[in-house]
């Protein structure tokens, strides 16, 4: 059985090989077809030809797209993303310092959407079609309709700007702490290690408008999906056996029920982490967060092509990886399950 | 047919939400088609002397930085945002499912490469990808549709695969072959109509992805072109008028894009009842 | 990973932690005093400047640098000399263009026969490393600015300076510059923040055989001897500068550290000031401007921005601009007054509805003869033979939508009125150099050019001179040509100056390639503690002159 969840897995990782073939070549035709001349961008407010001339050769895109292309495979292959030109940092550098960030916070919005999000969901199963069940579903779909950008700029509005309980929404840290050495690159686990309260209390207190958007953002996909495993838990037959021989309704709910609908949500869990990362782009710009989502629109707007290239390129492979994970972890824990479909 | 429709009066009975849904979706279909006659002003005239006004009686939704009706562009807005989201998903509809179908259907060399593509568009996070696809082609409305049908493609591929595979070796099917029809009859006649309830659920969810989508992109400043009234760019451009307090350029298209997106993710939710009543999540 | 370029020894984390745990401290005690103003957190030696956009590197003569990067130049570095500075009416500083004073050098002296300067160098200047500033520093600076290419080079080229056998070092102290051509810019151009010097020694040390100029390291690793020098930089977040106790070149500034903190959004740096979390915010636009001015709290200082204009350009290669009649037509059909209000907010001095059809003296920018008029532009449509009118698209820079978005859509009203369909295009930032100014196709458009020095002919030699980058407008009149080049180089005060410069402005006035709007204002917003804010012909920040004043019991 061992050897064949092997060959499973390898199987698995040779399907994603196609994938990640295919996601270079969109990358790279993607941001070859971006407007602007990056060239005439870089060469500054008085250039004229002969200078954005040699710009352009310096950053090689005096060459044909087969021989750009060979030269980034090549690049690639020794992990060599390339420079931003915007900010003048290997494109490498960047996104290890980034994505952290970014990472950060997506888990901590995803955190927070999971602490709310299931709870809501089994109180809604316990109750089905009842006041409670419709109202979570309405609360939670209300959340799923909101533009993030919006709920965000409101958050801040409120939160910041008329009550004041909230700091500024500038990034990671507010102006007058410094960030904890660099361990992981997460400033709350980072501010830990250094065993600097004050700077993990300030990086939480950054987080909680940021993290909250995208939580709201995430709650439907969580709260249904927890629903609907419960119901079909809950209507199962031995969770019908647990409660005729007299088990108290909390055991059968949390040990029995939750335990067994579990598994599905954690699957969920996979597509709305990938969800947030791309609706965190417009969170990050809203409240200033150095991640890689805001990295990436200034790249964008600067036809900064490596630096395009290499967010897109780590966003999609992070995906793949993920999945890859997440089918690995399902084939250990319930062979059953066949990589197949 | 009247079993249908006992069910769907039962459905609503026990779900005032997808009733709610309903009701919104009409009033939302009522504006598209006749907003540009309720409104009372002109959405594109502006009036530098009343500008920036907060809501009366002769404004409700107040005017903006060039003084122009606020209620009127919301109202104006509503048929430019189903026509992009209607035109993408059916766009990624027609499409998928084509794929979808094709791939389940005939299964083998087909089935591979249409799934390969659907990967790799499913690699991105979507609304990267739809960036980076509207800068690259300009941001024109047509460009808003294509790139968010390009986006939803894979949903509808996927859905139609499974259906369409779970379905090739039916007896139905092999009752059309038999009596001599080809692969394209039935994939059209026979395959068609079967795969149509479930991809009409995945159609109601992303029509409120679409205009989110399209918001999102107006936000970042990829959107529909001025002086068009969108929802999503009203939003952003009044986003920066909410410090300064005038917070009635931003609220109300923010409400009206909320409620639509609402509506038809309560109706996607509501169509899977009707369809399949275990299916309800 | 530290991506912070420079640690400043003088940047003691623990101060900074002293600071933040009193700050929390105080905010565990009330929930509503979560934080405290930045004067209060931050001390009264700290300056916290907000911004729109921050600089991308380090070194002024790199490939790529954006304009946010002249601060850097500006602080970090001295140039050999700097410009006056005058007070205006309304209480507000701004530096004098005609007044060339010495920064690193003492004095300086032309030949006799005009065709070179020397320059003695203070012997007291030190770079931030201790080594003394010499003119083998000024050489080296000097010839990497030409020899590197790109914005740096045009920027010296308009000064006459265009190769290094033009730069000698005498001796230690002596530095000479030889001219290609007697001109009155040359001098002024070098007040302005390209020709900075450089600790050459320093450079030299990192230099490789590939980057002899040693762009790598000055990128991230400044070596000026400037007012201030770099405490900290994080790319796209924020810039630390410390101040240099041992500047000798200007008055010792006011605050000991300014945290310079990237905001993109315009409508959270006006929160930030309002709360209290910033002293001071750059990049203002107009309608907060006009907003805050009532605000007892804060202090605006606004001064029009000098040489600079916000236009609508009309492409000569697009038919029916050839037509001067037409062009004088779209010029009566701006609806001035609306956009004044809507986008300008009324900070501005406006450039239309002059009562002379011959200029009002030399002065540049100065109100055109023309106003909204819809008949006379009618009537001229008609001589022209587009009675019916036409279809042109109207194209606009998205990174300047808070002023360009809405005038386009005004005149794009306007132009309706008139029996013009104009079609509104918007182009990203990124897309907006290629399409306006180098390809110069976009039919019609919305710019900003601004010269850094404050003469007319430099004005219409970059925009109203063929082939010239910011002639986007693809206007090429012999007679204004001509004019132009002879002045160009001719000092100020001599005969005929004054007449050439209203003979241009007279063919302007009558050709109309450029339809100004309004003259700009530059305008910043502080805190009402915060003082000596001066306007600067770059625009950008200039932090040595501010100081913070004593707090009132």
């Amino acid at each position: 059985m061992k050897s064949d969840s092997l060959f499973l897995i390898g199987r698995r990782l040779l399907q994603a090989a196609p994938v990640v073939m295919g996601i270079i070549v969109v990358t790279f035709i993607l941001t070859r077809a971006l407007p602007g001349d990056p060239a005439v961008f870089f060469a500054g407010p008085a250039a004229d030809e002969k200078s954005i001339a040699e710009i352009r050769a310096s950053l090689g895109l005096d060459k044909s797209w087969p021989e750009q292309f060979w030269v980034y495979l090549q690049n690639l292959s020794r992990g060599d993303l390339g420079k931003s030109i915007s900010t003048g940092q290997p494109v490498m550098e960047e996104l290890a310092t980034r994505l952290p960030a970014s990472l950060e916070l997506t888990l901590m919005g995803l955190f927070l959407a999971v602490a709310i999000a299931i709870p809501l969901g089994m109180l809604a199963a316990t109750r089905p079609n009842s006041l409670v069940d419709h109202l979570c579903r309405l609360v939670v779909t209300i959340g799923v309709s909101l533009p993030t950008f919006f709920t965000g700029l409101f958050l801040v509005y409120i939160f910041y700007f008329l009550l004041g309980l909230s700091p500024a929404p500038l990034g990671r840290l507010s102006i007058i702490h410094i960030a904890p050495d660099h361990v992981t690159g997460f400033y709350l686990i980072d501010s830990l290690i250094a065993g600097d309260f004050e700077v993990f209390r300030a990086a939480l207190y950054q987080m909680i408008l940021p993290a909250s958007t995208l939580a709201i953002f995430a709650l439907a996909p969580l709260a249904r999906m927890t629903r609907a495993a419960m119901l079909g838990v809950l209507s199962s037959d031995f969770v019908r056996t647990a409660r005729a021989s007299g088990l108290s309704r909390k055991t059968i709910l949390w040990v029995y029920a939750f335990q067994n609908a579990i598994l599905p949500v954690l699957t969920t869990l996979g597509m709305v982490f990938s969800f947030l990362l791309g609706a965190n782009v417009l969170v990050e710009k809203v409240f200033a967060w150095p991640g890689i989502g805001s990295f990436a629109i200034e790249a964008l707007i600067a036809s900064d092509y490596a630096a395009v290239q290499g967010f897109v390129l780590a966003m999609a492979l992070m995906y793949v990886l993920l999945n890859l994970a997440i089918d690995i972890l399902y084939t250990v824990v319930d062979p059953r399950i066949g990589l197949e479909g | 047919m009247s079993a249908h429709f006992r069910h769907l009066l039962y459905v609503m009975r026990e779900n005032p939400v997808t009733f709610f849904s309903f009701v919104l979706f009409f009033l939302l279909m009522a504006l598209g088609l006749f907003g540009p006659w309720l409104a009372p002003y002109d959405p594109l005239a502006s009036d530098t002397a009343n500008a920036l006004r907060p809501p009366s009686w002769a404004h409700p939704f107040g005017t903006d930085n060039l003084g122009r009706d606020v209620f009127s562009r919301v109202i104006t807005a509503t048929r430019l945002d189903l026509a992009i989201s209607v035109a993408a998903v059916s766009l990624s509809f027609v499409a998928g499912s084509a794929a979808g179908v094709c791939a389940g259907y005939f299964g083998g060399v087909t089935d591979k490469l249409i799934g390969r593509l659907t990967d790799t568009i499913m690699a991105f996070p979507l609304f990267v990808l739809a960036m980076g696809i509207v800068s690259a082609l300009g941001n024109t409305i047509e460009n808003i549709v294509y790139t968010t049908a390009v986006i939803n493609f894979p949903f509808y591929a996927r859905v139609a695969r499974a259906e369409a595979n779970s379905r090739r070796e039916a007896g139905f099917v092999e009752a059309a072959r038999l009596s001599g029809n080809g692969h394209g009859r039935i994939l059209l006649f026979h395959m068609g109509p079967n795969i149509m309830p479930p991809m009409m659920v995945q159609i109601s969810l992303n029509m409120g992805y679409a205009i989110l989508n399209a918001a999102g992109l107006s936000f970042i400043g990829l959107g529909v072109r001025p002086p068009t009234p969108e929802w999503g760019i009203m939003v952003a451009e009044g986003a920066k008028f909410i410090v300064s307090g005038e917070w009635w350029l931003a609220i109300f298209p923010g409400a009206a894009l909320m409620l639509a997106v609402l509506c038809f993710n309560l109706l996607g939710d509501g169509l899977r009842d009707l369809i399949d009543p275990r299916m309800r999540t | 990973m530290n991506r912070d370029v420079s640690d400043n020894k003088q940047f003691k984390r623990r101060d900074f932690l002293k600071i933040g745990a009193g700050a929390a401290a105080g905010a565990g005690l009330l929930p509503l005093l979560k934080y405290l103003p930045a004067e209060a957190a931050a001390g009264r030696d700290t300056l916290v400047v907000v911004i729109g956009n921050g600089p991308n590197s380090m070194d002024i003569h790199r490939k790529g640098t954006n304009r946010p990067s002249y601060q850097v130049a500006v602080n970090i570095y001295d140039r050999l000399v700097t410009y006056g500075r005058k007070k205006l009416p309304d209480g507000n500083v701004m530096y004098d263009y005609r007044k060339i004073e010495p920064e690193l050098a003492e004095s300086w002296s032309f030949a006799p026969d005009g065709m070179s300067v020397t320059f003695k160098i203070r012997k007291d200047a030190r770079f931030h490393d201790g080594k003394p500033v010499t003119a083998h520093d000024v050489k080296w600076s000097f010839d990497r600015a030409v020899s590197l290419g790109g914005f740096p080079a045009v920027q010296m080229k308009a000064g006459s300076l265009i190769k290094p056998e033009q730069f000698v070092a005498l001796d230690k102290y002596t530095f000479k510059i030889n001219f290609i051509r007697k001109s009155k810019l040359t001098l002024p151009d070098l007040g302005v923040p390209v020709p900075l010097i450089i600790n050459s020694v320093a450079a030299k040390a990192k230099a490789t055989k590939s980057d002899p100029w040693a762009t790598e390291y000055l990128h991230k690793n400044p070596q000026g001897g400037g007012a201030f020098k770099l405490g900290r930089w994080k790319p796209g977040q924020q810039t630390v500068y410390i101040r240099n106790d041992e500047w000798k070149s200007g008055p010792l500034p006011g605050v000991k550290r300014v945290i310079v903190r990237e905001v993109a959004s315009a409508s959270t740096r006006r929160a930030l000031l309002l709360r209290g979390d910033a002293d001071v915010s750059l990049d203002l636009p107009p309608k907060d401007t006009k907003e805050l001015t009532s605000n007892k709290k804060l202090k605006i200082a606004g001064v029009p921005i000098e040489n600079c204009i916000h236009a609508v350009g009309l492409n000569l290669n697009f038919k029916p601009f050839a037509d001067v009649r037409v062009r004088q037509a779209m010029a009566y059909a701006m609806p001035y007054e609306k956009i004044f209000k809507a986008a300008a907010y009324e900070r501005g001095l406006p450039l239309w509805g002059a009562k002379s059809a011959d200029p009002a003296g030399t002065l540049w920018p100065q109100p055109f003869p023309y106003d909204t008029d819809t008949d006379k532009a009618k009537g001229l449509l008609k001589e022209a033979g587009y009675a019916k009118g036409f279809k042109v698209t109207l194209s606009f820079n998205l990174g300047l939508a808070y002023w360009t978005e809405p005038t386009a859509l005004l005149i794009q009203e306007g132009l309706g009125k008139v029996g013009i369909e104009a079609k509104l295009d918007k182009i990203p930032g990124s897309g907006w150099r290629t399409k306006a100014l180098v390809e110069k196709k976009l039919p019609m458009h919305l710019k900003n050019f601004g010269g850094w020095l404050n003469y007319p002919e430099y004005y219409f030699f970059w925009a109203y001179q063929p082939k010239r980058l910011f002639n986007s407008m693809n206007y090429d009149n012999p007679k204004l040509n001509k004019l132009v080049d002879e002045t160009l180089h001719m000092p100020v005060g001599s005969p005929g100056y004054a007449d050439n410069v209203k003979a241009f402005i007279k063919i302007a006035f009558e050709d109309v390639p450029l339809i100004p709007l309004w003259q700009p204002y530059l305008d910043v917003a502080m805190q009402k503690d915060v003082a000596g804010y001066e306007y600067w012909f770059h625009r950008q920040l200039d932090v040595r002159p501010f100081k913070k004043l004593p707090k009132k019991a």
